[in-house]
């Protein structure tokens, strides 16, 4: 793989439910080590497009490429062998409640990456370090706010050392006090050099962390760049109506 | 463990002539449909007074007197824990000899009635138990009475909490009316045997079979769109 | 009073039934011993069946479902002990308990493994696919354990539901604690004996029962 190719490219992502066509052709970049923000109105498509990404929606038309690779194509068990390089945050976490929280960190590690017990241990620890929760390794997820459950479920994705991280609306399920905790991961987690596809809400973190924006409407991108130039200047009506909606 | 014979007819023949043998269909048709007519009677009473009592039961229930909820506990746990055949085999080999003569259908009524009102009654509670506090009490604080209060606003929310697994705990024991045959009711069951046994041939068995589906598949169908309606509902 | 004392609870005849009740309680907790698990294991496959994406395989596993679930054991029971012999296949009254039994439970069984089945979210299936878990993995380490938890008073009531239904082996004359007592009865023309054995199952199933309910209240809090 060249180092200028993107780390993840989605070419003319296409999704239909029946005659509902949800995605109309969406193109996407994403750099190694850039962080993308998506934003756009309620069913504008942003989780399908997501969920496109590592195929738990199965895409009508269109391809997408890991690090050059089209995962789009390929067996279920090339599928599976994909995801692992594909962390996936949700809104509403997903943390097993029957595993303590060391032991949802494990889980994939060990049944899908195969690693030795005392290795997969090691590595979630210290993604669990990483994202200030290794004291509640021996939690159980209903013990846990929804703050630090999020933060759970960052480090269940990083333990298995993805390439890409998708985050969907990962803050919009927490108290507004708890949002500050996840994002500050996000931003480490960017320091860090991870690349990243983040749908949300929060405004305020798309200007100091992401390196652009991308706007959604109706299934397809309508506009993209920085964010200086998406919240200061857009240029399309349909961006400025969404901004001073949102922004109230 | 199985041991086959010679086959004198072709496999599928002799399938037919022993499954579904049309001389045999033809002669105990009207027994058969006459054993389902008391399946379908005794089943009935059974649902009905069942429900009926568990019902009462539980609503006694929710009065909380101590003495009362022992006793229904007790009646509760006990029919759910004996196995019907054993209740109905001593109410009908020993209470004649202590001078009190039921009939065979009369002892498989009481004794499946009875344990259907043991579940209903537990379904029923738990319904009761499930509601929310504040529904009681708004129905009080807007001056309803104990009585109208668990009517219309507990019973009819409780119910509907009960149904789908009420339904099904009816259709397992209204199938039960097949142990009558062990005591002389000439319900489905019964009438197959006896045919079979005059007939030398299984295929009243398989009339047996084919009426209780025609019976019960309705009703087992009717209990799983319940139970999907209702699942609807909570999600 | 007297009399019914004496035909019902008499003590004597039923100390000399016992060592019949005893065995025949053996021979209950053999057929418990073969038909619960096949039930347990055969309801899951079963389930599983009902549950998949694929209709020829989803659509007949539904009928057999429903069709196990309309007829009534015992019904099962005969047709197999003494309609099958008309076709050349002779079981022991064992065989035909067993066999009879895992057509009925499976059916019952794999109802209460799919309620489970379908009370764990969406979510969780694709937390644990996209963190690159087959779905037989993500089956067995994520979905059945919580699904399992979910149903555990059903499953529960249900092994007691078996229990409580070995009861009509007696009437293909299998020798288990009903067919006892009820022999016992017929010896003695009194009927002491059938009341042991209604209160040898109260004793095994009533903590069970209780057990039931404490499982329920638990799940429901
Ligand atoms: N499984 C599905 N079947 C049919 N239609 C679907 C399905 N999933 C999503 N849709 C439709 O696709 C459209 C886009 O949904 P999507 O969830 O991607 O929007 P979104 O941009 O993420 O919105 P939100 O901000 O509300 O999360 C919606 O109109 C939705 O109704
Ligand atoms: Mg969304």
């Amino acid at each position: 793989m060249s180092p200028n190719r993107p780390m993840l490219e989605i070419v003319a992502l296409e999704k239909r439910y029946g005659d509902n066509v949800v995605l109309r052709g969406v193109d996407l970049r994403v750099a190694r080590g850039e962080l993308v923000f998506v934003i756009g109105p309620s069913g504008s498509g942003k989780s399908t497009m997501l969920r496109c990404c590592n195929r738990l929606e199965e895409p009508t038309a269109g391809d997408v490429l890991l690090a050059g690779r089209n995962i789009c194509t390929g067996s279920s068990r090339d599928l599976d062998r994909l995801r692992l390089e594909i962390g996936m945050v949700f809104q509403n976490f997903n943390l097993y409640p029957h595993m303590t929280v060391v032991g949802n960190v494990m889980l994939a590690q060990r049944k899908a990456l195969k690693r030795p017990a005392a290795e997969a241990k090691a590595k979630s620890m210290e993604m669990l370090q990483l994202v200030g929760l290794a004291h509640k390794a021996e939690a159980w997820p209903a013990e846990l706010s929804g703050g630090q459950q999020q933060r759970v479920a960052i480090a269940r994705a990083l333990a298995l050392d993805p390439k890409v991280m998708l985050f969907d609306e990962p803050t919009s399920a927490l108290d507004p006090e708890l949002v500050g905790s996840v994002l500050k991961v996000m931003k480490d987690l960017k320091d860090a050099g991870m690349t990243m596809l983040v749908v949300s809400h929060e405004m305020g973190f798309a200007r100091e962390a992401a390196d652009r924006v991308v706007f959604m409407d109706g299934g397809v991108v309508v506009e993209e760049g920085s964010p200086d130039e998406i919240f200061g200047a857009p240029k399309a009506e349909r961006t400025r109506a969404f901004l001073s909606r949102v922004s109230g | 463990m199985a041991t086959p014979v010679a086959a004198p007819l072709s496999g599928l023949d002799r399938f037919l002539d022993t499954f579904f043998n049309p001389t045999v269909i033809v002669r105990y048709l009207p027994d058969l449909a006459s054993g389902t007519l008391v399946t379908i009677g005794i089943g009935a009473a059974t649902i009905v007074a069942g429900i009926a009592l568990g019902l009462f039961l539980a609503c006694l229930r929710v009065r909380r007197i101590r003495l009362f909820d022992l006793l229904i506990v007790a009646w509760a746990d006990v029919g759910r824990a004996l196995p019907p055949l054993v209740v109905i085999l001593i109410f009908y080999f020993g209470l004649p000899s202590v001078g009190i003569r039921l009939s065979g259908p009369m002892v498989l009524f009481l004794v499946l009635s009875g344990t259907l009102s043991a579940f209903a009654e537990e379904i029923f509670w738990a319904g009761f138990t499930a509601i929310d506090k504040g529904q009681w009490e708004a129905g009080r604080a807007t001056g309803l009475g104990f009585t109208t209060t668990l009517l219309h606003i507990a019973l009819p929310q409780a119910v509907r909490l009960a149904l789908p697994p009420l339904v099904n705990r009816a259709l397992a024991i209204t199938k039960m009316t097949a142990l009558g045959s062990v005591i002389g009711v000439s319900e489905i069951l019964s009438a197959a045997t006896t045919a079979q046994s005059f007939s030398a041939s299984a295929t009243p068995l398989t009339m047996a079979a084919i009426a209780y589906l025609i019976v019960f598949l309705p009703f087992v169908v009717l209990a799983r769109l319940l139970e999907r309606r209702f699942a609807w509902k909570k999600a | 009073m007297q009399t019914v004392l004496d035909q019902f609870l008499n003590f004597e005849i039923m100390a000399k039934a016992l060592p019949l009740l005893m065995a025949g309680l053996l021979v209950s907790a053999e057929l418990c011993a073969a038909v619960i698990p096949l039930g347990l294991v055969g309801g899951l496959l079963l389930a599983l069946a009902t549950l998949s994406k694929r209709r020829a395989i989803a659509w007949p596993s539904l009928v057999f479902v429903e069709i196990f679930r309309a007829l009534p054991p015992l019904v099962l029971l005969i047709f197999v002990y003494s309609g099958l012999p008309f076709a050349g296949v002779r079981l022991t009254p064992f065989a035909a308990v067993v066999i009879a039994f895992m057509l009925n439970n499976s059916a019952y069984f794999a109802e209460v493994y799919r309620a489970g089945i379908q009370s764990i979210g969406r979510g969780q299936w694709e937390a644990a696919r996209s963190t690159g878990l087959s779905q037989v993995q993500t089956l067995a380490w994520v979905v059945l354990p919580q699904a399992v938890r979910n149903v555990l008073p059903d499953l529960l009531s249900n092994t007691i539901e078996v229990v409580k239904l070995t009861s009509i082996a007696s009437v293909v004359s299998l020798g288990e604690l009903l067919y006892a007592a009820g022999m016992a009865r017929s010896l003695t023309y009194n009927a002491s004996p059938l009341v042991l054995a209604a209160t040898i199952y109260l004793v095994l199933l009533w903590p069970l029962v209780r057990l039931v309910g404490r499982f329920q209240r638990r799940l429901a809090a």
